[in-house]
């Protein structure tokens, strides 16, 4: 391993204090000019789904305190995804601010600004509507049915050449045919084949969305936000509402969580709008009851497997089709239902035929959007227990198993080059993978050899089981994102480092400091970092894709490289000498021991000879997306009475290539796998038969709390990717991916049943294990694998 | 309505609605560290302290709290700098988005008070009203027992 002096420590996360106190800012605490800003309230649906026949805001609008009713009638009718992707969007342009027809429970109908939300609320129950109700489609599987009603009629489009039949309300679908999968199955000696179903969960980050818009002196759109895109939310702003790219100023402050949630430019285009029509300040915050019915939601996906497989193990074929639900609308429509192959293929890399199709549909529900994990994790659950099915069959432990048949180093997958987020995909060889240690340590951590298959029993009657799960991610979409930085220096040695990169709490403002500290030889606490404000930052397409490190983190390394070269020839003007070394925040002539400080070059070059501001800039984009690689491990105890599954113990191992900062790449880790563990047992939508959510609030949605927490221990594993800056890989996304399987293959080794749905609550483990002791259902004969 | 709340030892003047909450009026006399979440008492972003008690301020109404001592988490140090708890929570890497750590300050605060030196157990059951998505409370464990052993420390 390399020898660095900041890379790999864990430096303070430079917010962190600030935060703890409460006095660093996010977009609901910011004081806006000519406050107290202007409120804006929606409007929803209360059915799923009609035609809106009329509209008549004359009563609000009449509202003392009322400041304007928006709608269909008196907005641009502009169609845009809110998917805040790069330019053009693999996402349908099928949403736009308002609409004449709703499509869910929930769909906007129209806004009101007033003085106080109070206000807002009362003209909102002063608007008459006519609505003309329309079939419903609640079922994705039906949405070619030619009873089932169509969603999207009225000119929507995709902004890129691929597969968009809203006649058919598919809203994305893919077809990849690798090698060829009937002659594979034929060779197989046994074909293993299931259908898994995974479920709505919201991000649920503690910070509602919001944001905040004013105008500045020069009539220009300022818009505070908690987005993780500030540079999309800038250009769809500007598309949508017709104003130049330069007028339109975006702001990040704090954000209080993200999770793919508000890669979404959900809320910027309303405020803006608002805004210009009114002149004032305004603020529009969800409640966490719009959090949950109105922002969006992981995709539901049910993913059947089929697999041909040799009685030695090995795969002849591979079939994976997926449905994906998007909801009334088709936000990342095509790109998740992609990375649920693309992130999962590839990790078993020798399958020779595959075929992985599917369809993105619409439905009367809320909308699918970007969350951690991004397909991968609705596939792992299904793929890894498809694996643990396999090795029992054919005698072998689980681990063995994916030791010989995962990924390696120096390897490649056809699918990295026939799939991409969307299209085609890019050729790579993996460069690093420290999947077979990960697997080693976890599998001692969690005592895999004592516990595996013992069926030992837990407290109370229960029976105690132990799972595991591997996966990969990518790190950044490769020739694709781009993230850009500059560097900036100081007449007394320190630096301004301005990113665009988005820091939504994940720790990036501080681990970019780390590698431009790294790479400047310099003390981390002599840099400030400026991020995410379109006018002051360079590009970055933001916070998602597992990309900040890995991307941004380049732009940074290449950045603060070139600056070192500035500040080389600086103090070689200085000293006369050409070849020095460059050591601790300064140049040394070897010959002669003297040395010239970067406060000496910095006052120098301010104001003595040749003065200069000394400025760098780069930009990073990567031909390749070096995956992470995961090995989790969960214990749990299963009560046959009941049905109730807790997690005893949950182990992850994780290969990031070099931490950058180990705590936050622990922290990373930990907190992606326990929104997993509650992903998999607890959390779900649930809705009533006309397609309301039933259970939009904290209380009754079920997120895990610290009562709930198993025993967790979190295992960085170091590899060096030569591709990444100072050896680093991607970790925000990944270690939402396992709990769920390693879950279900734990209730399997404690009770013998299987779960192909999620979440896996009481009654559904209840009902697996009543159905595999009656011998006349057929999942017995699963029981028995 | 108005009246007079002391918040973090320096007294207020507020005026409100009666309907408004504790949390609507100490954010709009610009107490923003106290974060709204859900306004339903459900994730514990906005806990401060009401006379020694720990309450979810979306939950009180205003006028309950009239001539009580409200704490907030930048009136937990001395003249508004960082306590034990803030210090503990930035050095075991508990804080990620930040959103839910003044309520988690003040729970843990609040339990340090009755359990200098608590559990796992007590700890489950001090912070169990407050929701954090980000860091899968591992390091929040870390971070309220490092502030206990320092607090024990300075007595």
């Amino acid at each position: 391993m390399a020898d660095y002096t900041t890379v790999g420590k864990s430096v303070k996360k430079i917010d962190a204090l600030a935060l703890a106190m409460g006095t660093d800012p996010y977009t609901a605490d910011y004081s806006l000019p000519g406050d107290p800003p202007l409120v804006l309230k929606f409007m929803y649906s209360d059915v799923a789904h009609a035609d809106i026949v009329s509209l008549d805001a004359s009563r609000a609008e009449a509202l003392d305190g009322v400041a304007g009713v928006f709608h269909f009638w008196n907005c641009p009718d502009t169609f845009y995804t809110t998917a805040g992707q790069g330019y053009p969007e693999p996402s349908a342009y099928d949403n736009r601010l308002f609409d004449h027809k709703v499509r869910f429970v929930g769909d906007r109908i129209c806004m009101v600004a007033a003085e106080t939300p109070e206000i807002a609320e009362e003209a909102i129950s002063l608007i008459n509507l006519e609505m003309d109700p329309l079939p419903t489609l609640f079922d994705p599987e039906l949405s070619r049915d030619p009873d089932s009603p169509r969603l999207h009629n009225d000119g929507e489009y995709m902004p890129i050449p691929v597969r968009y039949q809203p006649e058919e309300n598919i809203c994305a679908g893919l077809n990849i045919p690798l090698g060829d999968v009937e002659s594979g199955m034929k060779e197989a000696d046994f074909v293993v084949e299931h259908r898994y179903t995974t479920q709505q969960s919201s991000h649920a980050a503690i910070e509602p969305h919001v944001v905040a818009c004013y105008l500045d002196p020069r009539d220009r759109v300022i818009i505070v936000t908690a987005t993780q895109v500030p540079f999309h939310a800038r250009r769809i702003v500007s598309r949508v509402l017709d104003i130049p790219i330069q007028r339109i100023r975006v702001i990040k402050p704090r954000i209080g969580g993200g999770f793919g949630g508000k890669q979404e430019v959900l809320l910027e285009p309303y405020a803006a709008l608002a805004t210009l029509r009114t002149g004032r300040s305004t603020i529009c915050e969800f409640t966490r009851s719009e959090v949950f019915v109105s922002s969006r939601t992981r995709h539901p996906m049910r993913v059947d497997f089929k697999m041909g497989v040799k009685n030695d193990g090995e795969i002849t074929a591979l079939v994976m089709d997926a449905l994906m639900d998007s909801g009334a609308y088709g936000t990342h429509g095509l790109t998740v239902l992609s990375n649920a192959g693309a992130k999962v293929l590839p990790l078993f890399n020798k399958i020779p035929n595959m075929l992985f199709s599917g369809r993105s549909v619409y439905t009367n529900l809320p909308v699918g959007g970007a969350y951690r994990g991004y397909g991968a994790t609705q596939s792992y659950f299904g793929f890894n227990q498809h694996i643990d099915m396999i090795a029992r069959k054919i005698g072998v432990d689980f681990l063995d198993y994916c030791r010989k048949w995962h990924i390696k180093e120096g390897e490649t997958s056809e699918i990295f080059r026939v799939l991409g987020e969307g299209k085609e995909g890019v050729s790579q060889v993996i460069g690093s993978c420290g999947l077979g240690e990960c697997i080693d340590v976890g599998a001692a951590a969690i005592g895999w050899k004592e516990k595996r298959g013992k069926k030992q029993s837990g407290p109370n009657g229960t029976v105690r089981g132990v799972g595991a799960a591997i996966m990969m991610q990518g790190s950044g979409i490769p020739k694709i994102d781009m993230g850009a930085a500059s560097l900036k220096l100081n007449e007394d040695g320190s630096f301004n480092l301005f990113v665009g990169a988005t820091d939504l709490g994940t720790g990036s403002d501080t681990i970019l400091v780390q590698i431009a500290a790294e790479a400047l030889k310099l003390a981390p606490e002599k840099i400030e970092i400026l991020s995410s404000d379109t006018d002051l930052t360079p590009f970055d397409v933001g916070a998602y894709a597992s990309s900040t490190t890995y991307i941004s983190g380049g732009a940074v390394k290449k950045c603060a490289l070139a600056m070192v070269q500035e500040l080389r020839k600086v103090a070689a003007d200085a000293l006369g000498v050409d070849a020095l070394e460059h050591g601790p925040e300064c140049f040394t002539d070897p010959e002669s021991g003297e040395s010239f400080s970067y406060e000496e070059i910095g006052y120098r070059s301010t104001y003595a000879k040749n003065q200069v501001q000394l400025q760098t800039n780069a930009s990073h984009t990567s031909d390749v997306s070096p995956p992470p690689f995961l090995a989790q491990f969960a214990e749990v105890e299963v009560d046959p009475e009941t049905g109730i599954v807790r997690v005893v113990e949950f182990v992850s191992a994780v290969d990031c290539g070099q931490a950058i900062n180990p705590a936050l790449a622990e922290g990373q880790i930990e907190g992606a796998a326990v929104n997993g563990i509650s992903y998999a047992l607890t959390e779900q939508y649930v809705f009533n038969r006309d397609g309301r959510v039933t259970n939009a609030s904290f209380g009754r949605y079920g997120i895990y709390t610290t009562a709930d927490m198993p025993k967790m221990q979190t295992f960085l594993i170091p590899t060096h990717e030569e591709n990444g800056p100072f050896g680093a890989k991607s970790v925000g996304e990944i270690g939402i991916n396992g709990p769920a399987p390693a879950i279900a293959n734990a209730i399997f080794d404690a009770v013998g049943v299987r779960l192909y749905d999620l979440p896996m609550t009481p009654e559904r483990v209840y009902r697996a294990m009543q159905a595999a002791s009656s011998p006349s259902e057929g999942s017995a004969a699963e029981a028995a694998e | 309505m108005t009246g007079t709340i002391t918040v973090n030892g320096a007294q207020v003047r507020v005026e409100f609605d009666s309907t408004d909450t504790l949390l609507d009026v100490l954010r709009s006399n610009g107490h923003t560290e106290v974060k709204r979440g859900c306004s339903s008492g459900e994730c514990g972003s906005c806990i401060v302290l009401l006379d020694d008690g720990l309450v979810n301020s979306c939950q009180v109404f205003a006028a309950t709290a009239l001539d009580k001592k409200i704490i907030t988490s930048t009136g937990l140090g001395e003249n508004g700098r960082a306590h034990a708890v803030h210090e503990a929570f930035a050095d075991t890497g508990a804080v990620q988005c930040g959103f839910c750590t003044p309520g988690m300050v003040m729970a843990t605060y609040s339990l340090l008070k009755t359990s200098p030196d608590p559990t796992d157990e007590e700890i489950r059951e001090g912070l169990v009203g407050n929701l954090c998505r980000c860091t899968g409370y591992v390091k929040i464990f870390d971070a309220v027992k490092l502030a206990g052993e320092r607090m024990r420390k300075d007595g």
